[in-house]
């Protein structure tokens, strides 16, 4: 049958107009996801305000001698309680004679340590829960997703209070593990059905069709094609762990007071919320800021990452 | 409906059984005497602290003094708190009060998100669309307990527009401030699922179709936009319901409203640890019960998630 001739009719390509439509254009800038989103996030004055902001914050917590000579705990005078702002304190003093602004600056690495802790331990346990229940499916997708459920039933905030209370020390490893080792739940269920979108795309058949085994093909293409929600939900959630650690310790079950926290002086400075308001006010500023910055973010981050949202614009 | 119903119910088992084994787990784990961490510093009444050990069945394993705390919370045999009165009296007299509070904060923040969401989303893209986009994101932001001390300092001291705190009295009036401010700190997520569906709805083909029937503007966005956003408002607000009856602690902590919140805010101020277990156990039980009610409105309110 060799000498069966197939006739097949082909246009002859035309060498003036196709190739125009083909053609790559090297000269066009890179783009990817991360670069466009990069790109819009500049054009955005709000991105700058909160970047300056967390940049400040940062700053404070990690050189607090930048920003005052006095140190927070050391001056505290009670012939100054609740004194009016004078020279060299900016912000008036704390019932116990402490200065306000030197309170608020050495506060904020705490503030800001226990919201990286948990976000770091968040994501620790809720990355592999969701990744690993959405890509392998079956049992291992029943068995971890009825533990999230549990974790997810419980509200973080009333887990925190329970290990809080119990718990014979206090300090910031404690409470991170407390309110991280809860709000991973929520993480492991936006990236679960978030990566049961993405295994079944192409990208993914192709990946293991060229011999890549599984697991691997799940953390060079699935994870990273998959991280949009955890980068928006992690920035978000760093926000909520800074007024979740203010919230416990305001009500006593938080850090020790001697540990700076901006959610200790508000505790503090409530007893005297009639006589000096301005020592509830000013930490409590510090820390509406500090999470007003990091909402910020994320809800940028989310819309620059989503092309749709762009296009809306 | 019936299959969903039961299967939505059968689900909620095993997380009831984990959530009450977890926070049993994690106060009976403790190294040390579990009865003592449970009183802190104090050092407890001799009979109370006898009570605390019976209740708990310390002398069994471990296993079996889960299943025996297990025993008594389903027969509504909830133990005592520190000062020896009866958690179920407790409970008793305080929830009305919480479900006052949670039921006319819901009720407000569905209202601002209904409304504020419809504006904005008939004006998209406008000053006002704006001006409360960045509002409730500075709102969200503000933690809740920052937001009750500025409202009691500057409406209930300085203005005295509101009692400073409740009391014992819990009248609706006495509790509308609390209740405006936590709506205020909530309403932004159902604001924007209204204002989002409001603008998708009025691209949709049935909306086109009402106007071409050269219906009036009002009878269009009333009839036809407005009551197609409200399902998922309605199932977001429901949701809130579920998680402020978990953070009412704070709120009625700081305006001194006797429900069962300040019971667990006393505990926990007062270091009296048994018994903010037994609360946040009830917390979390009538939260899980509030999201199974949740997903059966979502049924009823949207025939497609039935069939899934």
């Amino acid at each position: 049958m060799s000498d069966r001739i197939t006739e097949h009719y082909v246009a002859p390509s035309d060498p003036n107009e196709g190739g125009e439509v083909d053609k790559v254009r090297l000269s066009d800038r890179k783009s990817n996801l991360w670069l466009d989103a990069w790109r819009d996030l500049r054009r955005r004055p709000l991105f700058y305000i909160a970047i300056a902001i967390v940049a400040v914050v940062s700053l404070a917590a990690l050189f607090p001698s930048l920003f005052t000579d006095t140190l927070p705990n050391n001056d505290c005078q009670l012939a100054n309680s609740n004194g009016a702002p004078t020279e060299g304190h900016p912000l008036g003093f704390t019932r116990q004679g402490c200065d306000v602004y030197a309170r608020i600056v050495y506060g904020a690495s705490t503030s800001l340590s226990v919201g990286l802790l948990v976000v770091l331990i968040t994501a620790v346990i809720g990355i592999p829960m969701g990744a690993l229940a959405a890509f392998y499916g079956g049992w291992i997708d029943s068995v971890l997703s009825r533990v999230g459920d549990i974790f997810f039933a419980i509200p973080y905030f009333l887990a925190a209070v329970v290990v809080m209370s119990v718990m014979p020390q206090r300090n910031v490893l404690v409470i991170s593990l407390a309110i991280g080792g809860f709000a991973w739940a929520s993480l492991a269920r936006i990236l679960r059905a978030e990566v049961l979108q993405v295994k079944n795309l192409e990208y993914v058949m192709a990946s293991e069709a060229m011999g890549r085994s599984k697991f691997s093909t799940l953390v060079r293409h699935v994870l990273p094609n998959s991280l949009t929600p955890v980068i928006v939900y992690l920035t978000i959630a760093l926000g909520a762990a800074i007024t979740a650690e203010a919230t416990l310790s305001f009500l006593g079950i938080g850090l020790g007071s001697s540990t700076m926290s901006w959610g200790n002086d508000i505790a503090q400075a409530q007893s005297s919320i009639r006589v000096a308001p301005m020592a509830l006010f000013w930490p409590s500023l510090a820390l509406t800021v500090t999470v007003l910055a990091f909402i910020i973010l994320g809800e940028l981050i989310r819309d620059a990452l989503d092309p749709k949202a762009r296009a809306r614009r | 409906m019936l299959m969903y119903v039961v299967r939505r119910l059968l689900q909620a088992i095993p997380v009831f059984l984990g959530t009450t084994f977890l926070i049993y787990f994690m106060v009976f784990s403790m190294p040390g005497d579990p009865v003592l961490a449970l009183f802190g510093d104090k050092t407890p009444n001799p009979a109370v602290l006898e009570a605390v050990r019976a209740q708990y069945n310390l002398d069994q394993p471990f296993f079996v003094q889960y299943l025996l705390y297990l025993k008594n919370l389903l027969t509504g045999n909830l133990g005592v708190t520190f000062s020896g009165q009866e958690v179920s009296e407790v409970f008793a007299r305080a929830f009305p009060v919480t479900l006052k509070l949670v039921v006319m904060a819901v009720v407000i923040e569905f209202l601002l998100a209904v409304i504020i969401g419809l504006i904005s989303g008939l004006r998209k893209g406008g000053i006002i669309d704006n001006t409360n986009l960045v509002v409730a994101l500075v709102l969200s932001s503000v933690p809740p307990f920052v937001a009750l001390f500025l409202a009691q300092y500057f409406i209930g001291i300085k203005l005295g527009w509101a009692p400073v705190t409740v009391g014992a009295n819990a009248t609706w009036g006495a509790m509308f401030l609390p209740a405006l401010v936590i709506a205020l700190t909530i309403y932004v997520t159902g604001m924007r699922l209204m204002r989002g569906s409001v603008i998708e709805a009025q691209n949709a083909d049935y909306v086109r179709t009402a106007s071409a029937k050269g219906l009036t503007r009002g009878r269009i966005v009333g009839v036809h936009v407005a009551r197609n956003s409200l399902i998922p408002v309605i199932t977001n607000t429901a949701a809130s319901f579920g998680a402020l009856i978990a953070g009412t602690t704070v709120t009625e902590g700081i305006f001194n409203i006797p429900g069962i919140g300040k019971v667990l805010f006393d505990a926990i101020t007062r270091g009296e640890n048994a018994t903010v277990v037994t609360f946040v156990t009830i917390l979390t039980i009538m939260y899980v019960i509030v999201n199974i009610l949740v997903d059966l409105l979502y049924a009823v309110l949207d025939p497609r998630i039935r069939y899934v």
